[in-house]
């Protein structure tokens, strides 16, 4: 009558107590506490909770709603660039540096990964230097090879201002994706590739139909970093172009947004409240991301993985 | 032998003693500022002349960044580890620590008589009730300019617009210098160097300000957009790829001497006495037609006040009255050229280039920045929006028309002045 009874296994209570407790404390209770500010508006200096009533300014509210869709609009478009420059750049240069013909590869490895650590104050500052209209080396090196008509002040115009600053970023992040392709290219077995060149697949083709589909799950993976890290970031717009996002608001992503609603800017006084509503727009968004990325897109890589 | 060594001991240690108590009974002030570059001002010059007339009283300047100085002292506050005395930013920022009672109530201070109402109206409730921060300078708007450049081209001081775009043109023509330094990648050299230097003699200083907090006037009148036009001209006077250039780019250009005209705030004083090489000169934002009263932003712009959590306020008190002295005043003025005493009682400068521009004051009526007072209370912020369609309109990627209505608009959505 009696089954035998399992002893409580209390060890892995004991043993995922510790990442539960510390996750838990640095995670879980921020955000938490983030979702819950953006409940609440202060009332003469009292926190009331106010229901969705800070979601309702942020896109009710004309003075938000332009700055949240710019925003948002610049971000995708951030994304997008990385997206296009970053990931192929990344390929090549994997598929460049697993050629076993390559000599210096380990240095070249190395050369491209650098800005990578890089803090973004550093990268901000320097291409800010670079690009300086006044005393930057690029309209003097653009001069040198008679191209000079070419430069414009590129960090100071609405039109380029977004682009030249997505692709200093992706010159800083390249080194990421080309770590991750070139480690997802030498883990490909060699049966697999000898096979191919049994059946006559060799050089480009090769590339195209054997390693390129072989390595997608990595770019997938690099595809979902980058998304969220676009999405979060501030570090690099606040450096080059302030907390105002020149000029004419054409740098904003929603970090910057953020940053000014939640902080306040020179005259403006922060707003926690609406702050956190922004953050918790930006927690969507990512969130929305990352779960079409993990139910659509790879739940059908996982067929090609070994 | 023994003896005396032991007497001398005791005498020490008694000594020692009393000294101990000494320090003990010693209040020591701990001040809050922003303005880290002053650091040395302080240490050795300010906080010695003070102690040394009230010993008892020992006084510890404790600045961080400009950037982070806000957050930093509301955190402070917050946790009561802020210091006894705290450096007020001008208007909103200070008024709401006041209003959340971090601010102790200085109108009754003895030595608030020395300054005037408008010297003390950015540290002031809006009904005039009650001063919290007891006022330590303001800075002055005008053009400093190459005299080396003037001289050489020929050109005379302009005193009208005419004159001025004259002069610009004559350099421009001359091709050996960039008519004027300025770049619109930080936007608010635009703003407060730009729009906020010529504007006064088009809205008429206090008398537009007020009209326009009352309701009376509109960011979208002549006298509003007129300033924007003018900035609209200055662009082909500006340096090549001026959009990204940006305010030390500028500050560069001009000491370096590349440049003959720099839009500046009084505070490049003694950072460019430092650094140019050349001799150098000023003159107030030009005016219409060579005889109109002159107006210019006399900003003020630095305060202190007491925290009202301190536990040494009778103290700090001490202190705030000597900050009010006329002592002070000429002291803080002379260290710190650019930066104006605020003081009823005139302060005698040394430095040449503060001495033009504090004249200006003599001759021209005085205003503060227009978008300071209650009017960058809401959302939209007018003040950063200024600082935006300023550049706008320098760019050329809007008209003036465009920019004022933008601004109009954005100030309509929340500020219901008072009818």
């Amino acid at each position: 009558m009696t089954a035998p009874k399992r002893a409580i296994r209390w060890h892995i209570g004991v043993f995922l107590a510790p990442a539960v407790l510390i996750y838990t404390a640095i995670m879980i209770l921020p955000l938490v506490g983030t979702l819950q500010l953006a409940l609440f508006k202060a009332v003469e200096n009292v926190q009331t909770f106010v229901g969705l009533d800070n979601f309702r300014t942020l896109f009710g509210d004309p003075n938000w709603s332009t700055g949240f869709w710019n925003a948002l609009r610049n971000n995708v478009w951030f994304f997008v660039i990385h997206m296009l420059v970053q990931n192929p750049i990344g390929v090549m240069l994997a598929a460049l540096l697993s050629s076993p013909k390559l000599r210096f590869s380990a240095f070249y490895r190395t050369a491209i990964f650098v800005p990578t650590v890089l803090s973004f104050v550093i990268v901000g500052f320097a291409w800010k230097l670079i690009l300086s209209p006044l005393w930057g080396v690029a309209p003097n090196l653009l001069d040198l090879v008679g191209l000079k008509f070419l430069f414009s002040p590129w960090l100071g115009k609405e039109s380029s201002a977004l682009i030249a600053l997505s692709l200093v970023s992706v010159w800083q992040f390249v080194g990421i994706p080309m770590m991750l392709i070139y480690a997802a290219l030498l883990s490909i077995p060699d049966e697999v590739i000898e096979a191919a060149e049994c059946d006559g697949v060799t050089g480009m083709a090769q590339f195209w139909k054997i390693k390129l589909p072989l390595i997608l799950p990595a770019i997938g993976i690099i595809s979902i970093l980058t998304f969220v890290g676009n999405f979060n970031a501030f570090d690099l717009i606040y450096t080059a172009q302030g907390a105002l996002a020149g000029p004419n608001y054409s740098t904003d992503i929603l970090g910057t947004f953020l940053y000014r609603a939640f902080f306040g800017f020179q005259l403006q006084v922060g707003d926690p409240n609406m702050g956190a509503a922004i953050a918790t727009m930006m927690f969507l968004i990512i969130l929305v991301g990352v779960c079409f990325y993990l139910f659509l897109v790879q739940t059908r890589l996982r067929r090609y993985q070994f | 032998m023994t003896k005396r060594l032991l007497t001398a001991l005791l005498g020490g240690v008694s000594l020692l003693g009393t000294a101990g108590i000494a320090l003990a009974a010693d209040a020591t002030l701990t001040i809050e500022s922003w303005r880290n570059d002053d650091l040395s001002i302080w240490q050795e010059k300010l906080i010695p002349a003070f102690e040394a007339k009230n010993p008892g009283i020992k006084i510890t300047f404790a600045p961080s960044a400009p950037t982070e100085y806000d957050a930093a002292l509301g955190a402070k506050l917050q946790a009561g580890s802020a210091g006894d005395l705290i450096t007020c930013r001008p208007f909103d920022k200070s008024l709401e620590l006041y209003n959340k009672g971090n601010l102790a109530d200085l109108t009754t201070l003895s030595g608030m008589e020395n300054f005037s109402d408008t010297a003390k109206a950015a540290w002031t409730t809006d009904d005039g009730k009650a001063t919290f921060c007891v006022p330590m300078a303001s800075v002055l708007h005008g053009f400093i300019y190459n005299k080396d450049a003037f001289d050489q081209l020929g050109i005379k001081v302009p005193e009208t617009r005419d004159e001025f775009f004259a002069a610009l043109d004559k350099i421009k023509a001359d091709g050996t210098y960039i008519p004027m330094a300025m770049g619109t990648k930080d936007l608010w050299e635009a703003a407060t160097m730009g729009y906020q230097n010529i504007g006064p003699n088009y809205w008429k200083g206090e008398e537009g300000r007020v009209a326009l907090i009352k309701g009376e006037q509109k960011l979208t009148d002549p006298d509003w957009v007129a300033p924007f036009e003018e900035l609209a001209k200055w662009k082909p006077y500006l340096g090549d790829g001026f959009e990204a250039q940006t305010y030390p780019d500028s500050q560069n250009l001009f000491t370096l001497g590349r440049a003959a005209i720099y839009p500046a705030g009084s505070w490049e004083i003694s950072v460019f006495n430092a650094q140019a090489q050349f001799k150098m000169g000023a003159f107030p934002p030009p005016v219409g037609k060579a005889g109109d009263t002159c107006y210019i932003s006399d900003h003020n712009d630095i305060g202190i006040g007491l925290n009202a959590a301190s536990k040494n306020a009778d103290a700090a008190k001490t202190f705030l009255t000597w900050v009010a002295s006329p002592e002070f005043a000429e002291i803080y003025a002379n260290a710190l050229p650019g930066f104006f005493s605020l003081n009823s009682k005139p302060v005698e400068m040394k430095d040449p280039l503060a001495q033009e521009f504090v004249s200006w004051r003599g001759k021209c009526k005085s205003t503060i920045r227009s978008t300071y007072q209650i009017l960058s209370r809401g959302t939209p912020n007018l003040e950063n929006e200024t600082w935006v369609e300023s550049a706008n309109v320098i760019n050329g990627t809007e008209t003036p028309q465009q920019a004022a209505e933008k601004l109009q608009k954005g100030l309509d959505s929340w500020y219901k002045p008072a009818k």
